[in-house]
């Protein structure tokens, strides 16, 4: 570094810092002073900031400010407020009929989107994020409905569950023909080949139709109806249609009938607020598959 | 121009000097002449807009704001006399800006820094606070004598100062309180602030905006210029050599000298200039400069020391326009006896003005032929596709009617691409089954669940195109959007 004490920018008249980089030279600028004081007090401002606000983190805690002040503790009372606010909708939506919620498209886009959220957190684990089901869940996006597909049934499946302990709750029991030893092991391969030929499904080489009208009427009619048709007062499928709940292959259909159904629905009476679950009703029967 | 310094001189220049300096007070002097009644005039209007634009009215119908110009924040509309933006057409506002940087460097390239001079805020107000200033405490001599004078302070002095900063605050407090206007009914707000029914929001604003007002245009001032603002740094790139910017005349300037010398130097023929070296053109400068020192990163280009320098010419009887708007082509051309030339219309002006065209011509065709009625789609993603129990198949979509007019519609909803196929929306009973119909109110937007149902038998392909149709049953007018209809 040379003695820049005297080292003059002839152009400028100012004193240079003394640095030079490919023959250009800095000149010795000081800061303006409001500059310079801004920048002393923003460094102030910060230690304010750390003292007045929760900072600091310690071992197992942190350093709690001032005067208490906290975001969570906001946070909460505005996820209060809130509440306050989705409050008051709810009660409208719980004093509504099931049938005007549909009508009224307010209350529907409410129920809808409750329903959406309540959805999401309670029935989509064994349903699907949208409804669509599994092997065994149904879809509650078709019209195939066990319990029935109206409003009304829809509230009533979700409040009580299927199989689930309420005193309310939908019973039904698809019995195990073949581990009860009730059917042979080739009267249920016949009875199999048989509900396959009501949906219109092709059969195996060989399968006597009569034998399988003889089985079905004696064993299947009381609970699925005369035809397969279904019977939603006890659950019972419909066979003649183009959905199956576990499947429709050959060998679904026998273990189906060797070791029988019974899926359990949780009822959510008393899990959820009485709106709640209106909304929710709402919600699944206007996913599509309502009736 | 070159001057070489005794570094004794230079209270700065060793390492144990301050680290900072203070602000050198800029005194402006007051000075009459064209660029003077430009700038009186442009602020006039400037100022005149920003402060009553907001009480201007426009009809817009029952319900609908009447506010020519409203950025409604709560409905997350923005409206502009006959035009009224949607969030989702914010790309305007990005067109703006556009237009506005090209125009910026379309000024810069015609007259040098126009905006800085004229139509800046920081300038418009910095030239305002002057005017009060002027008018209270005097011209720049009386300022100076009153801020150096050590006597006591005397009750005349006391009661300037606060007249001086009283009509500041209620500059800025009013600055504050027409912004504010923008952003809500004016003629309400005004109400409800007079009786402190107003939002806390609107007084947070005006008191930030009275702040940020009173201190840039009453202490930073040039030093806003200098310091904080980009511009400077970056109009030094835009700039050419035939941009015309204030320019001190240095071919007819040089040597100074008093007119008294001059006049006798001319007599024996010599060569002489006009300058006087009176520094009129320093005194008027409102960010202190010496503009004969050549092209400055402070200097606004606001033309004071033109009408400070006219002023002089013509009492002293020398040619007008010794500082005036030019450019150093010229200067060379006329050290060598040829006429100058002036060229505006030129490769970088022309493509300015061809982006500024181009822009704004695709904005002004697009809001001309923008549809007030749409309809965006959106296919359920779980279940993609539903199979039903007599072996059809459905697609459910969720479908956005927007009606962006002000008058309410009833809407019709069709689909059409698959064969025989039906559609239904969730919650409306129709009369005719395969046409819903939904009032969208007015200025506002509906999301509806829609149902396609289709019979696939036979069909090879895996997804077909459908398409939406939506009719506004009044006026006929149709939007329509395509989505896909998938079998499982």
């Amino acid at each position: 570094m040379t003695d820049h004490h005297s080292d003059i920018d002839s152009v400028t008249g100012k004193s240079t810092t003394g640095h030079e980089w490919d023959g250009i030279k800095e000149l010795n600028t000081p800061l303006p002073r409001w500059w310079v004081i801004s920048f002393y007090l923003t460094i102030v401002w910060s230690i304010g900031y750390w003292i007045v606000y929760p900072a600091w983190p310690l071992i197992s805690s942190n350093t709690t400010g001032l005067f208490g002040y906290s975001t969570r503790a906001d946070v909460a009372v505005e996820l209060a407020n809130l509440e306050k606010i989705r409050g008051a909708k709810m009660v409208a939506l719980g004093a509504a009929s099931l049938a005007d919620i549909e009508k009224d498209l307010a209350l529907l886009a409410l129920a809808r989107a409750k329903g959406k959220t309540v959805f999401g957190d309670n029935c989509a684990p064994c349903h699907g994020s949208g409804g669509a089901g599994a092997k065994g869940y149904p879809n509650l996006n078709d019209d195939d409905w066990l319990w029935g597909g109206s409003l009304d049934q829809i509230m009533q499946t979700i409040q009580f569950g299927a199989r689930s302990g309420h005193a309310k709750t939908h019973e039904g029991q698809m019995l195990a023909f073949g581990k009860d030893g009730v059917l042979k092991p080739d009267e249920i391969v016949t009875a199999a080949n048989y509900v396959r030929a009501l949906s219109g499904l092709p059969t195996r080489k060989g399968y006597d139709a009569a034998k399988g009208e003889k089985i079905f009427a004696e064993n299947c009619v009381a609970c699925h109806g005369d035809g397969g048709k279904g019977n939603p007062e006890m659950g019972a499928p419909n066979l003649t249609d183009k959905i199956w709940l576990y499947g429709s292959d050959e060998a679904t259909l026998i273990e189906t009938i060797s070791q029988g159904r019974a899926g359990v629905m949780p009822a959510w009476e008393g899990r959820l607020d009485p709106a709640t679950i209106k909304a929710m009703a709402v919600y699944v029967h206007s996913l599509g598959g309502g009736k | 121009m070159n001057r070489t310094a005794n570094p004794k001189e230079l209270p700065l220049d060793d390492d144990n000097g301050p680290l900072y300096v203070a602000q050198k007070k800029v005194y402006p002097q007051s000075t009459s002449g064209t660029f003077r009644r430009i700038k009186w005039g442009l602020m006039a209007f400037c100022l005149g807009v920003y402060y009553f634009l907001p009480f201007v009215r426009w009809n817009r119908g029952l319900g609908a704001p009447s506010q020519a110009v409203l950025i409604d924040l709560p409905n997350s509309r923005f409206y502009f006399f006959f035009i009224e933006l949607w969030p989702q057409e914010v790309y305007y506002f990005t067109g703006l800006l556009i237009v506005a940087a090209v125009a910026l460097f379309l000024m810069n390239s015609v007259g040098g820094r126009i905006w800085c001079g004229y139509l800046c805020p920081q300038t418009v107000w910095t030239d305002l606070f002057y005017a009060v200033e002027r008018l209270i405490e005097g011209d720049r001599r009386e300022r100076m004598k009153k801020d150096k004078s050590s006597d006591p302070m005397k009750l005349e002095r006391i009661s300037e100062i606060v007249l001086k900063h009283s009509i500041w605050l209620l500059i800025g407090w009013w600055t504050g309180g027409a912004w504010v206007l923008y952003f809500n009914d004016a003629p309400t707000l005004v109400k409800e602030l007079v009786t402190f029914q107003a939002p806390m929001l609107a007084y947070v604003w005006i008191g930030i905006l009275t702040a940020t007002t009173y201190l840039l245009a009453g202490y930073m001032r040039e030093q806003v210029c200098t310091y904080m603002c980009p511009w400077p740094r970056i109009q030094a790139a835009l700039t050419d050599e035939w941009a015309l910017n204030v320019t001190y005349r240095y071919d007819r300037g040089e040597k100074r000298t008093s007119v008294k010398k001059a006049a006798e130097l001319r007599a024996l023929g010599q060569q002489v200039g006009d300058c006087v070296d009176c520094y009129q053109c320093v005194a008027v400068c409102p960010t202190g400069i010496d503009i004969r020192n050549g092209p400055q990163m402070e200097c606004i280009q606001c033309g004071l020391c033109i009408d400070a320098c006219d002023n002089v010419m013509t009492k002293i009887g020398r040619p007008k326009r010794l500082i005036g708007y030019d450019n150093d082509v010229n200067i060379q051309r006329r050290q060598e006896g040829k006429a100058p030339i002036y060229r505006i219309v030129r490769a970088r002006t022309v493509s300015y003005s061809a982006i500024i065209a181009a822009v704004g011509g695709i904005m002004i065709y697009t809001l001309a032929t923008r549809s007030l009625l749409d309809v965006n789609v959106l296919h359920d993603r779980n279940p993609v596709a539903v199979r039903l129990s007599d072996g059809s198949i459905r697609n459910a979509y969720t479908v956005r009617l927007l009606n962006k007019s002000g008058y309410d519609r009833v809407i019709a909803i069709d689909a059409s691409g698959p064969v025989n196929a039906t559609i239904h929306v969730i919650g409306i009973d129709s009369v005719t089954p395969d046409r819903p119909m939904i009032v969208v109110p007015r200025d506002s937007t509906s999301e509806l669940r829609l149902l396609v149902t289709a019979s696939v038998e036979g069909n090879p392909e895996k997804s077909i195109p459908v398409h939406f149709h939506v009719t506004d049953i009044g006026l006929g007018e149709v939007a329509s959007a395509t989505d896909n209809f998938v079998a499982p």
